[in-house]
């Protein structure tokens, strides 16, 4: 099958001279330098003027960029045909040293896969997102599905509870950060949402102590519940917890905690009206059709028993009633499944020269959280090493210790200087020495240390698995949408 | 809701209701990565509206093939990650040392 494709021609060679057996396209194919350029028509980006495109058809066997991004000297070769270069074509890629197939060169790659962090602040942190970053070059930057299932990879450091930290490699920063923020605000849990008081003689206000039950972590599972669509609570999205206690005249302060709140599984027991008729069950603020005592092996209390809601004082009691629902954490933060969810790119510190002996011991002494230790080279000799690259927290003391070191080298210098009389003030002075680099501090780009730590509803591993579905459920519905 | 013109279906603008940076930086990452595109971008034309803008030029292809192609290969990754997640918490539990497991849950 083949494919419509745009070129961008440089026309610096003479298209006369090598004329052969090819046709047309062919031979426009084998001079272009770049590909894929956007349409001159006015709704793409304007091609540079000295440029002219050019329009063909693809055959099929060039369909993939990197097929049709091979570099021209590999491809002529292989037909036998070295047209003339122009030797003012400078930016030829002929012209560039050889580099292997689809491989970037140094710098460039490092740009592409790490972040260097400097001791001011970090360099390339954008990266490279275009599929044709790289097309000059004969390099493909696009990646296919394929390609990301063969490359992602998840491994688990830590698994509780309600925390796990776990490390996911080979995805882009836009995909960890989309399951961040979905974690965080579109993962459905269980809050109080509204609150009946009969009576609070408490000194906390009635608004103040709703706030504080909507906080309360509850262990419900979400997914067996719907969201309450319109206002009739029933057992299917609503859970009932109240809250009867009272501090006797004369006794002891008392304080309310939390597991004090006993959940009502039949529903409401506040009724609106009396029975129209006697024997009839009384009208109350939920209609449950049946117990949810079924709906779950445990009771759907709290999480945790300990937590404050309020201090009686002698003669002050609290009567409520509290309606829990099923909402996310965009509308209101007690509905956020996590305490926290966050992600860090994998730091990486590399020693650009040796470290040995004292250099060494100060290297290793400066880092406040260890991540050099000292390696014996059996002469007696000492060297750095990079033991533990995961624990930097990049305060940079490291790359302050190589510059702090230049400068006093330096001062010495100036100073023996100074005692020769051959000093020259003006440099004298000069104390912010411009020193080459001997540390450097990067982060691997597509490699993220994730950390999630439940508020109970959930353990940590279903949550990701949650959010993961959620993303999944967002594109389906805007495809559904465009349909 | 598709913004495009009638003669080309190169480009478009895709006004997608009750979305956020969360699908569309996404969506924008998986289009760049397709060699079909020729600009992608997105943007939420004011923070009150629940709203996102995303932009869509091609080399040729119908934006909007491209556009599906990218939200279906985002579901792609996504099933993909979830089971890479389902094995490796596997492999974690079952490598876990007996000493760690909490043995005495079942028995409370």
């Amino acid at each position: 099958m083949a494919r419509q494709g745009y070129v961008i021609v440089d026309y610096s060679d003479d298209f006369s001279d090598t004329v052969d057996d090819d046709s047309d396209a062919e031979d426009a194919r084998r001079r272009c330098h770049l590909t894929l350029a956007p349409r001159r028509d006015g709704s793409g980006v304007g091609a540079s003027s000295s440029h002219r495109l050019l329009f063909f058809d693809l055959p099929s066997s060039l369909n993939t960029p990197a097929a049709c991004l091979q570099p021209r000297s590999e491809r002529e070769v292989r037909q036998g045909s070295i047209p003339k270069k122009d030797p003012e074509s400078s930016m030829d890629i002929d012209d560039a040293p050889a580099q292997p197939r689809n491989k970037l060169p140094d710098h460039l790659e490092l740009q592409r896969t790490r972040v260097v962090c400097k001791a001011d602040a970090p360099t390339h942190t954008e990266g490279f997102q275009y599929s044709g970053a790289f097309a000059a070059m004969g390099v493909d930057n696009s990646v296919s599905v394929e390609k990301f299932c063969t490359d992602f990879k998840i491994k688990i450091n830590r698994l509780t509870e309600d925390d796990m930290e776990f490390d996911m490699i080979g995805v882009d920063a836009s995909i960890a950060n989309a399951f961040r923020r979905i974690l965080i605000a579109e993962v459905p849990t269980m809050a109080i949402e509204k609150v009946l008081m009969v009576d609070n003689t408490s000194v906390i206000a009635d608004e103040v102590l709703s706030h504080r039950l909507g906080l309360i972590p509850l262990d419900a599972d979400p997914r067996l519940f719907d969201y309450i669509s319109n206002d009739t609570p029933s057992e299917r999205n609503t859970i009932v917890y109240k809250l009867h206690v009272s501090c006797a005249k004369g006794s002891q302060r008392l304080t309310v905690k939390s597991g004090q709140l006993e959940w009502l599984p039949e529903g409401s027991q506040l009724t609106i009206a009396s029975p129209a008729q006697p024997g009839e069950k009384p009208k109350t603020y939920t209609s449950f059709g049946q117990s949810q005592k079924k709906m779950s092996e445990r009771p759907l209390g709290v999480k945790y028993e300990d937590i404050t809601i309020a201090r009686l004082g002698p003669g002050q009691a609290i009567e409520l009633e509290a309606h829990a629902v099923k909402g996310v954490g965009k509308v209101h933060a007690k509905w956020s499944p996590v305490a926290t969810a966050w992600y860090r790119m994998l730091p990486e510190v590399v020693l650009l020269k040796e470290f040995t002996d004292g250099d060494a011991e100060q290297l290793v002494k400066k880092c406040p959280v260890n991540v050099f230790d000292i390696e014996e080279l059996g002469n007696g000799k000492k060297r750095a090493v990079v033991a533990k690259p995961r624990a930097c927290t990049l305060c940079r003391e490291c790359i302050k210790v190589a510059a702090d070191k230049v400068k006093v080298t330096k001062a010495k210098v100036d100073d023996k200087d100074k005692a020769d009389g051959k000093v020259d003030e003006g440099k004298a002075e000069v104390d912010d020495v411009e020193v080459e680099p001997q540390i450097e501090l990067r982060r691997v780009r597509d490699h993220f240390i994730f950390t999630i730590e439940s508020t109970g509803a959930l353990p940590p591993e279903v949550l990701f698995k949650e959010a993961v579905k959620i993303l999944e459920e967002k594109c389906e519905r805007v495809i559904s949408e465009l349909s | 809701m598709e913004h495009g013109s009638v003669t080309d279906s190169t480009s478009s603008t895709f006004s997608i209701m009750e979305e956020d940076h969360t699908l569309a930086n996404s969506v924008r990452f998986v289009l760049n990565q397709d060699p079909r595109v020729a600009f992608c971008g997105y943007s939420i034309p004011h923070p009150a509206d629940k709203k996102v803008n995303i932009r869509v030029q091609t080399t040729g292809d119908p934006a909007k093939d491209v556009m599906k192609d990218a939200l279906q290969d985002l579901m792609v990754m996504g099933q993909h990650v979830r089971g890479t997640f389902d094995k490796a918490v596997a492999d974690f539990k079952s490598n876990m040392p007996a000493e760690q497991m909490d043995v005495d849950s079942n028995h409370q």
